[in-house]
């Protein structure tokens, strides 16, 4: 993992695991159900015990997405979600708090956007860095070289189907942590968490990993529990978003709270 | 490096893999099993073998002189994919594909559709592979290809309609690669055109570039000369790609590829993805794309399903870029108009999406003169859009039957005089 300049992130997550667990990721998209209240319940996450923030940014197609964010991205777009609404919401959120904010985005509105330019106005706003589901590190020449730049954040995935090869280049390429698919699939609530999971972390520890967080299917405290015994971060995404769309800001902060009681020990 | 060389991951700067990592490994997995295909004689002779006894192939050509009597009097030639089995080119690519995934030991085939041919298509590769098959349909389309829906029930496949985003195609490509991603131990994802990530735009223009090497050889013996241009419709391009290909490097026929422009390419309403597009990257590739300035893809429009998609193949991009092939606009009313031209002076019925073809190739008829041979690939037949085009024309009725020949020849002149 890159350590030219200190990652805020991973420091995080580090702190959590030096103090005995891990450190809770939690997912919403900005824009959801508006821009306002997705601001005031990103800053409920990290009210309440959630350690680093990841804001999805609404794509019109979203392919790693199960079909809860894809109905609140779509909500957040046709609500007339635009990019730069994304930057206001990291200034506002890292204004008021002090967890750190990753960006979760498909990879044309970057591409779209200007690679440096998004760099720049990610980084103005706060932001720590890009999640990026859909751009392998084999494809990412412009942004290794715009994150490298500015000193941002690049989380890419690894998947229990990756190559040890391609294990190898995720961990080099990725700084913060590396985001461990914890199942061949999609985002959404699953019952168990794959223990492919826990197999796919160990190849990243041997691969060198030192901050690999682990998503897709984590929904409750006993869930993150588990992950946190193997793993150094765990991120939930689907059940936060269907709190938020079901209750509203309130009932996000009460299931972050719950999630949360998963990473005492 | 000759044109026709091109063997990917990039076209120029188009194509790559902007897919999630869990795809990678199935990618590379399908990348070394067409690599070695490519070469194993016994692959190629089973192919070849079913094209000959199950696809219908080669497929014969047809010149029009009634038809082209309305093009400026140039010799048009029709490559007839509409004859293949199944109707359509799909067929070719189907069948590769579908003997990859045996050869990958995969038991389960999904595929996309628009227009319901590829559907089609996969659906009976499926049934005679003894596979299991799942479609996945835009709503939209479901609806507008009702009857496409139930020939792949009846053979055995499942339809799932679609009602994420749009519920056209793009959408249908999304959820097949969620599906692709959840299940890739066991499935094969068969995509239907030139599009999506490394290695699939240049393994489908493979498996359909026997249009081309056919179609050039017998243009070649009928007329004793390469025709001076080519032309086909192009949605995400794959019967486009596989006419173009055997032509790539004769510098002395121009090719044409024409895009279904809906109600304008001047609209909002269109799917002339080269013509009004930028590059951006979709559905794992980089190429270009009819997208919001945020990127977002922005929803197209064309009465042709199979054409209704705001992406297109990387390989046509870069064609585009590098001035090789021309990418040009038909409207839904052009589209159609040719549609009946064609049956009613021919009697050969083409599929809405062939019709956008056979429109450019009237426009280019008249640019061209009565000295040009046009040769167009007539990728698939009509039967489908029945539906449609009963509709259009008002001809449901049987009461009121439809008859004066040049009816749609007026509109059809109109919209030439104002194009060129």
């Amino acid at each position: 993992m890159s350590t030219a300049t200190a990652s805020t992130v991973e420091a995080v997550i580090a702190a959590r695991k030096a103090a005995g667990s891990g450190a809770l990721v939690g997912y919403l998209p900005v824009g959801f159900p508006d821009l306002r209240t997705s601001i005031e319940a990103a800053v409920a996450l990290a009210e309440n015990g959630v350690d680093v923030i990841e804001l999805g940014l609404p794509y019109s197609d979203p392919v790693m997405d199960g079909p809860v964010i894809q109905e609140a991205t779509l909500t957040a777009l046709k609500g007339g979600f635009k990019l730069r609404h994304g930057f206001e919401a990291i200034a506002e959120i890292t204004t008021r708090t002090n967890v750190p904010v990753l960006l979760m985005t498909y990879w044309n509105p970057v591409v779209q956007y200007g690679v440096d330019r998004f760099a720049d106005d990610l980084i103005a706003a706060g932001g720590a860095g890009l999640i990026t589901p859909d751009l392998i590190p084999d494809e990412a020449r412009d942004w290794l070289a715009a994150s490298s730049r500015t000193g941002l954040d690049r989380v890419f995935l690894a998947a229990p189907s990756s190559t040890d090869a391609r294990l190898d280049q995720a961990v080099r390429q990725s700084r913060g942590f590396v985001y461990t698919v914890s199942t061949m699939g999609i985002t959404g609530a699953r019952s168990d968490v794959d223990v492919a999971a826990k197999t796919l972390v160990a190849r990243l520890r041997e691969a060198g990993a030192t901050s690999t967080c682990v998503g897709l299917g984590i929904s409750s405290p006993d869930q993150v529990r588990e992950v946190l015994r193997y793993a150094d971060g765990a991120i939930v995404g689907s059940a936060l978003v269907k709190a938020l769309a079901d209750g509203g800001v309130s009932a996000v902060a009460a299931t972050a709270a719950y999630l949360a009681t998963g990473t005492l020990s | 490096m000759a044109l026709r060389d091109q063997l990917g991951p990039y076209f120029g700067e188009y194509g790559g893999r902007f897919v999630p990592e869990s795809l990678i490994a199935a990618l590379d997995e399908l990348d070394a099993a067409y690599t070695a295909a490519k070469v194993d004689p016994l692959f190629q002779e089973e192919l070849a073998e079913l094209h000959r006894t199950y696809t219908g192939r080669p497929s014969i050509i047809t010149e029009v002189p009634r038809f082209a009597a309305h093009a400026g009097g140039a010799r048009i030639i029709l490559k007839r994919e509409d004859l293949n089995h199944t109707g359509s080119h799909k067929i070719n690519n189907v069948l590769g594909q579908a003997m990859l995934a045996r050869r990958l030991g995969k038991t389960r085939l999904i595929a996309e559709t628009g227009a319901g041919q590829h559907g089609v298509a996969t659906a009976t590769a499926a049934a005679l592979f003894g596979m299991e098959c799942v479609v996945f349909m835009g709503e939209v389309d479901t609806e507008r290809q009702a009857l496409n829906v139930a020939r792949m029930r009846l053979l055995g496949a499942e339809v799932i309609p679609v009602t994420a985003g749009s519920r056209t195609l793009k959408d249908a490509i999304n959820e097949a690669l969620r599906d692709w991603v959840a299940n890739v131990e066991n499935t094969h994802y068969l995509l239907g055109t030139v599009a999506g990530p490394h290695p699939f735009p240049v393994m489908v223009r493979d498996f359909h570039k026997i249009i081309g090497e056919e179609a050039r050889a017998q243009v070649l013996e009928l007329t004793g000369a390469l025709p001076d241009a080519v032309t086909a419709c192009v949605g995400g391009g794959s019967n486009a790609m596989g006419i173009f290909h055997a032509f790539l490097d004769d510098p002395d026929v121009a090719l044409y590829g024409y895009e279904a422009a809906g109600d304008g390419a001047d609209t909002p309403r269109h799917a002339a993805t080269i013509t009004k597009g930028r590059p951006g990257v979709l559905h794992g590739a980089r190429s270009y794309l009819l997208q919001d300035e945020d990127g977002q893809t922005v929803e197209s429009h064309s009465i042709s399903a199979g054409l209704d998609y705001p992406g297109v193949g990387p390989e046509h991009s870069w064609l585009a870029d590098i001035g090789r092939a021309q990418y040009r606009p038909i409207t839904d009313d052009e589209a159609m108009s040719a549609m009946r031209l064609l049956s009613m002076t021919e009697g050969i019925i083409p599929a809405i999406e062939t019709a956008h073809a056979l429109a450019g190739t009237i426009k280019l008829g008249l640019e061209l003169g009565p000295d040009a041979t046009i040769l167009v690939n007539l990728s698939g037949r009509g039967d489908k859009d029945m539906e449609t085009a009963g509709k259009y024309f008002d001809i449901l009725d049987t009461a009121t039957p439809m008859v004066e020949v040049p009816a749609g020849l007026s509109t059809l002149s109109g919209s030439i005089r104002d194009s060129l």
